[in-house]
């Protein structure tokens, strides 16, 4: 999507590559676009509509023959931009280790595998 | 644009991509970097948030071992890829995916991401790695943690929207990137003392099912266009599996995953004639060595299997889903209203498991009044894909951890840091990263994380910035901005820009690349077959095509990229035609076939075939390496573990 200044309207600007992702549709502020199936194999007629709040997206599919379903779903659990990159997890690992920042606490392990210590045959 | 600013970014580890791997690496280098006073530079072509393969959103986590319940082993799962990948991968690579993995699983539930639990708190399994998410802000999740962790830190910086080209090398060690803006009058220099490819696949190397409207509409998405394959190649690195594409099965034509169905819904699929290719031919399998029978069925048997019937005009394949909700809703057939109930609740776990991840099968669905707990739809094998996390294995040879190596393996797996190629300084992660299939979203987010803590110990042992030579940087610059200029000279020759005698646009080059691809190197067309002569007249079309390469032109910096993305593209068609040649048999029917050589051989090619193209010469080195393992083995000749394909 590109943002056109002389007429302040977004646009795509190359549909041919379209994945019909619809990040464009959830993201915009006036809910101003909408997606109509690929014209080569999709049926006329039909609708796909998104209205994405902060913890849930409400779903309205329209059929062709005027069938209408609402879904509702949760999309996260926790305040926008509130994810802390350790997760809680304590990290004491060094450098040269094989744990990753925060494990093994992130693994809900005492330690991470490795063959030296578990032993191939009963990993 | 003329004259460009050209902008040169100093960093300690620069980390290309911004999709699961990427968000991996940013997390994990910005601990290790603020420990060790380094700094971090991420680059990705799009916007962190919505970028990389699970832009859309993803129904359920593919890669979840369940190490600290004691579910499964590390073992048992290094055994399944083993077994998927017809014997061919890396175990200790896959090991150590397998013993992080469930820790990154662990971290996106900590940042927001609904898992699936049931009554007892535990997470509810689609199969049995497999856990089911409400998954339509993953990456919106992934991405924050990421970016809270790189900018948060104080450690970090991001460049979004900024497309790289290739590497910039000070002899045999990678010095960082060359890239543009897509959005500014700008080209980036990034010089680095380690560099971290994580730019995804390749799709539209292979003429898509849909060419019309719908050519947007791939399985992966069409903006992983090689990147990575062409990164590595370019800077020299060894590359490994790049023959072991992968052809997904998937609803036909709008792509809706059919993983719920098979695993969760326990759905059949069946022909023409109502018979279930799954039994009618099983007797096949036994044609494919060991791998013939392993539970679960590999899936590019599985495929393989389903292709017989449509060759044999046996086509559609539907997948029942009427008959699968049908029998999971019938314990309650007693009660009307429980059953009522049960099938609402079934109807919208079905309808949310596009919506979350391929919302043009919920299109589809409506647009042709498909209930799909009243009437069936048709499957179709998808055009291949290079997409090293999931069911193919194409990548960089990359060596392998230290403390996951036997006697046996040490000497040629592993020659140094982990998850760096065979170029000092370049490490990968994701799709870049080659035989070490099957880890999907999370495994590519831990890989990303072992990759990145690795090459932030590369940098803190070589503490120096590798040194760039100016001559160098500005023929590299000129090269990169070539396309514009061809467009310049040369449009007013004709009336329609797309059409001129001295240019090729990026469209019409990728429709060339397409082409060859799929008719010769074993495309739909071709019903995934090819051959030894084939293959030779691939190479010589695509040696026409890299001339002409050079007359690649672009109007505008978007153009532009669109011309580097298919650069990118022919490079992994190149490695893919070569190795493919090279590699003397069929070992995965329902990806390609050999027709000349149309069986398995595993006294000669039990073995990975790897390739190297030289920089300084241009010329292409063909080599196999032994296939070890680092798990004792049964000593019967099959590798098989009977496992259940599912377990709840």
């Amino acid at each position: 999507m590109l943002l056109d200044k002389d007429t302040q309207k977004a646009y795509n600007r190359d549909p041919s590559m379209c994945w019909e992702c619809y990040n464009c549709v959830k993201i915009c502020p006036t809910q101003a676009i909408q997606v109509r199936g690929y014209a080569d194999f999709v049926p006329l007629g039909a609708s796909v509509t998104p209205l994405r709040s902060t913890d849930a997206i409400m779903w309205t599919v329209k059929f062709r023959n005027g069938t209408l379903k609402r879904f509702k779903f949760p999309i996260r659990t926790t305040p926008e931009g509130s994810a802390v990159p350790d997760g809680g997890f304590k990290s004491d690992g060094d450098l040269s280790s094989s744990e990753l920042f925060t494990e093994p606490a992130s693994l809900g392990l005492p330690e991470v595998f490795s063959l030296s210590t578990r032993g191939g045959a009963h990993a | 644009m003329p004259n460009p600013e050209v902008v040169v970014v100093e960093t300690d580890l620069l980390i290309l991509g911004g999709g699961m791997a990427a968000c991996g690496a940013a997390v994990e280098a910005a601990h290790w970097a603020k420990q060790n006073g380094l700094r971090v530079t991420l680059v990705d072509k799009a916007a962190m948030d919505r970028s990389g393969a699970v832009a859309m959103g993803l129904s359920a986590i593919n890669q979840y071992v369940g190490l600290k319940d004691g579910a499964n082993s590390v073992k048992d799962y290094v055994d399944y890829v083993r077994n998927d990948l017809m014997g061919v991968t890396r175990e200790d690579l896959v090991a150590n995916i397998a013993r992080h993995v469930d820790s990154s699983v662990h971290l996106f539930e900590k940042w927001g991401l609904p898992i699936w639990k049931d009554a007892n708190g535990k997470y509810v399994h689609e199969g049995r790695w497999q856990l089911m998410i409400n998954g339509e802000s993953y990456k919106v999740v992934v991405a924050e943690a990421a970016k809270n962790a790189l900018l948060g830190s104080g450690v970090g910086q991001i460049f979004e929207r900024v497309f790289i080209v290739g590497p910039l090398m000070d002899g045999d060690r990678c010095a960082g990137a060359v890239g543009f803006s897509v959005r500014e009058n700008k080209v980036y220099i990034f010089r680095a003392k380690a560099t971290l490819a994580t730019m995804g696949g390749a799709v539209h190397v292979f003429k898509p099912r849909s060419s019309g409207e719908g050519m947007g509409r791939a399985w992966y998405p069409p903006w992983n266009s090689g990147s990575s394959a062409y990164f590595t190649l370019k800077a020299g690195a060894e590359m490994t599996c790049q023959e072991v594409r992968f052809i997904p099965v998937r609803f036909k034509d709008a792509y809706g995953p059919v993983g719920a169905w098979f695993l969760l819904f326990k759905s059949r699929a069946t022909n023409a004639m109502g018979g279930n290719y799954m039994e009618e031919r099983r007797p096949e399998l036994e044609k494919w060595g060991p791998y013939g029978r392993v539970k679960p069925v590999p899936a590019n048997l599985r495929n393989y299997l389903g292709m017989l019937d449509v060759l044999d005009g046996k086509g559609p394949i539907s997948m029942r889903t009427e008959e699968a909700l049908t029998k999971i809703a019938e314990q309650y057939k007693d009660d009307p209203k429980a059953y009522q109930k049960k099938i609402k609740e079934l109807e919208s776990e079905a309808w949310e498991d596009f919506l979350d991840m391929t919302i043009s099968q919920a299109i589809l669905w409506a647009a042709s009044d498909v209930q799909p707990e009243q009437k069936s739809s048709e499957i179709a094998a998808a055009e291949p894909y290079f997409i090293g996390s999931h069911s193919g294995a194409s990548g960089a040879w990359l060596s392998g951890p230290e403390d996951l190596q036997t006697a046996e393996t040490k000497s040629e797996y592993s020659w140094g840091y982990t998850n760096m190629s065979t170029v000092k300084g370049l490490f990968c992660a994701g799709d870049a990263s080659g035989a070490s299939s099957h880890k999907f979203s999370s495994g590519s987010h831990a890989e990303g994380r072992i990759a990145a803590k690795s090459a932030i110990k590369f940098v803190v042992d070589n503490n120096n910035l590798p040194a760039i030579q100016q001559e160098e940087v500005d023929k590299i610059v000129a090269e990169v901005l070539k396309p514009l200029e061809t467009f310049e000279q040369n449009r007013k020759l004709t009336t329609d820009e797309d059409v001129n005698p001295n240019y090729i646009k990026p469209r019409s080059f990728m429709f060339r690349l397409q082409k060859i691809m799929d008719e010769y190197a074993g495309g739909v067309t071709a019903q995934f077959s090819t051959n030894k002569a084939q293959l030779e007249r691939a190479l010589e079309l695509l040696a026409f095509l890299k001339e002409d390469s050079e007359k690649l032109a672009a109007a505008n910096t978007h153009e532009l990229m669109r011309c580097w993305e298919n650069v990118h593209r022919m490079w992994q068609a190149e490695a893919h035609v070569r190795t493919m040649l090279f590699r003397g048999e069929t070992r995965w029917p329902g990806y390609y076939m050999r027709s000349d050589t149309p069986q398995l051989d595993e006294e000669k090619w039990h073995v990975f075939a790897n390739c190297r193209c030289d920089p300084q010469t241009g010329k292409w080195e063909m080599l196999t390496r032994p296939i070890f393992h680092i798990f004792e083995q049964p000593k019967a000749e099959a590798p098989a573990t009977q496992q259940p394909a599912v377990t709840r």
